[in-house]
């Protein structure tokens, strides 16, 4: 065929991301965390090694051979994989047993390690203990009370009716685990986002290789500790590290990959994914929009939006408010009614609160200061705007009006600042979120019943949400997942087991009822009978068993 | 070239912006009218699929024009219940907020067919991407010429044009059409294929689904009855032999068998043979012929090495002139050999003898997932077994192919078999995307959800998440501390 392979991956996805100028970070990042990484590893090998000698002696020389490398290369991620294969192989992991087993050890430890978690979402997010706690732990509380109580019905086949042109037979679907999954989390919501779609893996029987993000560094080495300590390390493995261990897990085979993260990695994963026909769901982001039309009780509007942007780790969220549409009439009003909802959730200082996140880290604090410094966005700021480079703060930021043509209008913003757009008539917004990729979330708040219909059935979004903000992600019912740039494939609740598992279609006939129609030597008699069976008509196939 | 695929797709974009492919009625015309072009050529059809790959008629109605038809109408008298959105389930405390999963169509599809199946892996996707109200550009497989072109003469005639686009060609067009940014791209092919098909998706985030092939294994277990026996190999023949001469995504690739059977087996096999082919398939015109050179030779190719050669126990001839090849059954062909590696997707049937059956899970999972394993057994035990510790996209116990027909089956791969489903429902399913709606009033307000965070707040979270109505109740009115 006439079609040409990408370049190789690797040289693929380390220039890509130099080229986001975010390079020296990383590269500093790498050193730091290649020496961390060389110190942590021999230790979660050590364990595995331990629990693996009781049940296969033979996996012993692989480790052995693990263990002497210094770093993680495609190698070292080969024996690994290898390793989780051999266990999953076994069967262990497909009982019902070994998946309740470690989700109750799972919900065990977030009972008993909430301190530690939130420690380290403090160091490396200052997230407020109470948002930590509703935002990360609770959500994967309930994710995992959620999968403990449904994971029977979970797995129970689906019984499915079967036609008159396979009578006499029963069908069923089957849900069975895909193999050994990888799930690469992010750094915004580093332990929900790791632990969440472990949940899901293991609730379907998968084993599962999780790699964090080397940019929450404390949540990323507190994750090994906990899943050693609490987890079947033989089938449940934390790799730390950055592009060098990602590239080298991405080289692997692997039977579902989860990723969390930006657009641009996310076209990496699924280019490195199609080499081994790996099936993905991508988690992205995008710019969500709020649109506020002005029949609204604003001050819950408002409350509801400050909700979904700072105090949803400060504007670091996929599903947090990117930017406001509202009528330019409507507009002094609810910036009026933000200033003053704001000074009571953060007081007159934000620069100060303690009830708010802080930038994750240099890179991302530069990024967004680039965003705010752009010519014709500067002198847009209607409130906020101070930066302190040391505490790595960016005060909540309000900006009125912004060119179109600004970088700030055209990349998902990740931080504390919000546009707002104005057009003549709430109506414009479909024009102003239409003439943009799809977003993960679209937020809308009206009383309008005809403006939340056409919403509903004319803008396309991973979800949507009348009257409120990031709620639909606590909800275990909704499917949560992107369309378009924002992702595909979606979890939580029975979608996570449903997304890590494969449904096999199992069809039992019995030897009786052979009907000679199907089989050749063919004859018009034959073709006419077989249209009255596969159309499912009996009365035609009556007439044609009596020779019409 | 290019410029046919940039207007096609900049006219599709233009229409499904319009919303117009959203309306239900909308879709429903469509449908019907594709029902009627099927109807309407059926005769044209049979025509093409013969000139294309020998079918008999028969055989092109049961694999081919009845299955679109079984499927447009499974789906218009389901349709409506499709559309409409599931409920969400809601803790109590989001009272009187609403969930719903709400299905909307992805945009403009691309789907590729293929040539064993030429009319029903063409037109059955597009059944699913516009019920699911899609625009859909689809591009025929060029190695099945007469089918292609007849689907491209007709269907701009039936639906709607500025909707529903025809793009014929081969694999440069694909490229071109691999460049530009699709919904969705619904794929039938080789894994080879899939997996460019999949690189060039990921520039575009664009979601896929790859239905490819894969070794179909059907397993024989000593049937005590030789009633059972009889009809079990009947089956075997018809899933080898049967659909499209074995150049079938389903088809049965190789047998597995018990040693001390395999005589009394092959025996059964030649009979059956006889009894629906003839003694000289060729002449029988039961059977369809390889669809061109390139595969003829490949399957010739599978014989040429001298061990396999010499594992032949039933042999048919094969008329390069005519592109026919009789079929042929091995016995124990050395599983190195490139016979037992790649999909054959050809007349030929190695049958593989096991000292005992159990070891065909053992011998199937030692290699890639297969699309089905057929397996032919009385052994509820062994049956377990097969469904609990092998993996392939569908199993069917005691017979061949018809899972194809059960529209409530979903129908795909994993792992090297492809991955994402369709056929029925899912077939909608695989050309939407389910939206999450929830419906949220201004009132009531909870107060603990905001900043400045404080005790009471941290308190109320906790019995709010463990879902404790009591607890909130008694912290509420000051009865409990925090």
């Amino acid at each position: 065929m006439g079609f040409v392979l990408p370049t190789h991956l690797k040289t693929d996805l380390s220039s890509r991301l130099v080229g986001t100028g975010s390079a020296r970070a990383f590269s500093y990042r790498f050193q730091r965390k290649n020496h961390q990484a060389f110190l942590s590893f021999p230790k979660l090998v050590v364990s595995s090694a331990s629990f693996s000698q009781k049940c296969f002696a033979t996996v012993a020389p692989v480790v052995a051979e693990v263990e002497e490398k210094e770093t993680f290369d495609s190698e070292t991620a080969g024996l690994l994989v290898k390793e989780l294969r051999k266990s999953f192989n076994s069967g262990r992991t497909k009982s019902y047993e070994w998946r309740m087993l470690q989700l109750s050890n799972i919900a065990r430890m977030l009972d008993e390690k909430e301190k530690d978690i939130i420690e380290a979402l403090y160091k490396d997010l200052s997230k407020p203990e109470l948002e930590a706690f509703i935002s990360e732990i609770s959500t994967a509380k309930s994710s995992c009370k959620e999968a403990l109580e449904g994971l029977k019905q979970w797995m129970v086949p689906q019984k499915v009716k079967t036609s008159i042109s396979t009578y006499p037979s029963s069908a069923e679907i089957v849900s069975e685990p895909l193999g050994v999954v990888l799930v690469i989390s992010t750094w915004n919501f580093p332990f929900l986002l790791s632990i969440d779609p472990i949940i899901g893996a293991i609730s379907a029987g998968n084993a599962v290789v999780l790699k964090p993000s080397e940019i929450a560094p404390a949540t990323s080495s507190l994750l090994v500790q906990l899943v050693e300590e609490y987890l079947d390390s033989s089938a449940v493995k934390v790799v730390e590290g950055a592009i060098p261990e990602t590239t080298a897990l991405l080289e692997q085979r692997w039977d579902k990959i989860l990723y969390t993260g930006s657009a641009k990695v996310g076209r990496i994963v699924m280019a490195a994914a199609a080499k081994h026909l790996t099936p993905v769901i991508l988690e992205l982001g995008g710019k969500s929009p709020a649109v506020v039309d002005s029949d609204v009780d604003l001050q819950v509007a408002v409350r509801r939006i400050i909700a979904g942007k700072w105090a949803c780790n400060n504007g670091q969220a996929c599903i947090g408010v990117d930017y406001i549409i509202t009528t330019k009439d409507f507009a002094p009003k609810l910036i009026e009614a933000l200033k003053n909802e704001l000074e009571q959730f953060f007081g007159k200082d934000p620069m100060n609160s303690r009830d708010i996140s802080r930038i994750v880290s240099s890179t991302q604090f530069a990024r967004l200061v680039k965003l705010l410094e752009e010519d014709k966005v500067s002198d847009k700021i209607v409130l906020g705007g101070q930066t302190d480079e040391n505490q790595l703060k960016i005060a909540p930021t309000i900006l009125l009006d912004i060119p179109e043509d600004t970088q700030i209008m055209n990349e998902e913003i990740f931080g504390p600042l919000l546009p707002i757009v104005t057009v003549e008539k709430i109506e414009g917004s479909f024009d102003v979120i239409n003439s943009r990729p799809k977003p993960l979330a679209v937020y809308v708040f009206t009383n309008n019943e005809q403006l939340k219909k056409s919403f509903v059935e004319n803008i396309s979004s991973g979800g949507m949400l009348i009257n409120d903000t990031v709620l639909h992600v606590a909800v275990a019912g909704l499917p949560f997942g992107g369309v378009g740039e924002s992702g595909m494939g979606s979890y939580h609740g029975k979608f996570s087991f449903d997304g890590f598992s494969h449904k096999k279609s199992v069809l039992y006939r019995s030897f009786s009822g052979d009907s000679t129609l199907r089989y050749p030597p063919y004859t018009p008699e034959k073709q006419k009978l077989l249209k009255a069976v596969i159309s499912g008509n009996i009365f035609r196939i009556i007439m044609a068993l009596m020779g019409w | 070239m290019t410029e046919i695929v940039e207007e096609t797709l900049c006219e599709l974009r233009q229409t499904f912006k319009s919303g117009k492919t959203k309306s239900v009625a909308w879709r429903k015309t469509q449908l019907n009218a594709l029902r009627q072009l099927v109807k309407d050529n059926e005769e044209k059809v049979f025509e093409a699929l013969y000139q294309d790959l020998g079918k008999h008629p028969i055989e092109s109605y049961r694999d081919e024009v009845g299955v679109v038809v079984k499927t447009i109408n499974h789906t218009l008298s389901n349709l409506d219940k499709w559309v409409a959105p599931t409920k969400g389930k809601l803790p109590l405390l989001f009272f009187p907020t609403r969930g719903e999963v709400l299905p909307e169509p992805l945009g403009v599809v691309l789907i590729f067919a293929s040539w064993n199946f030429p009319i029903s892996l063409a037109l059955d996707p597009v059944i699913g991407a516009i019920a699911a109200g899609n625009a859909v550009v689809l591009k025929p497989s060029d190695q099945a010429p007469a089918c292609s072109s007849l689907i491209a003469k007709t269907i701009p005639q039936y639906m709607d044009p500025k909707a529903v686009r025809i793009i014929e060609g081969g694999p440069q067009i694909c490229e071109k059409l691999l460049q530009h940014k699709w919904d969705k791209i619904f794929f039938t092919g080789s894994p080879q294929v899939g997996r460019v098909v999949m690189t060039a998706a990921a520039k575009h985030l664009t979601p896929v689904t790859l239905e490819l092939g894969g070794k179909c294994p059907v397993i024989l277990d000593s049937l005590s009855n030789p009633s059972d026996l009889k009809v079990a190999i009947k089956r075997i023949v018809s899933g080898k032999w049967g659909p499209c001469s074995g150049q079938a995504c389903i088809g049965i690739d190789y047998m597995l068998v018990e040693e001390k059977l395999a005589p009394t087996v092959i025996e059964l096999l030649k009979k059956t043979m006889k009894s629906f082919y003839t003694e000289s398939p060729k002449d029988a015109n039961c059977m369809a012929r390889i669809v061109n050179k390139h595969h003829f030779q490949r399957v010739q190719n599978l014989l040429k090495d001298p061990l396999v050669e010499a594992s032949i126990v039933h042999g048919g001839s094969l008329d390069e002139e005519n592109l026919f090849i009789e079929p042929i059954i091995l016995l124990d062909p050395p599983l190195d050999a490139a016979i037992m590696n790649e999909e054959i997707f050809g007349p030929l049937l190695p049958v593989i003898t096991l000292k005992n059956i159990q070891e065909s899970i053992e011998f199937i999972n030692e290699r890639p997932k297969p699309l089905t394993i057929y397996a032919f057994t009385k052994d509820e035990n062994f049956k377990k077994k097969i469904l609990s510790e092998t993996s392939s996209g569908s199993v069917t116990f005691n017979d061949v192919l018809i899972q194809f027909l059960c529209d409530d089956l979903p129908f795909g791969g994993v792992g090297s078999s492809g991955f994402g489903r369709y056929h029925g429902k899912f077939s909608f399913d695989t050309f939407s995307h389910e939206k999450a709606v929830l419906r949220a009033g201004f009132f009531p307000e909870l107060e603990a959800r905001y900043p400045p965070w404080n005790n009471f707040k941290m308190t109320f979270i906790k019995l709010a998440y463990d879902l404790d109505y009591f607890g909130l109740f008694l912290l509420l009115v000051g009865l409990k501390r925090f």
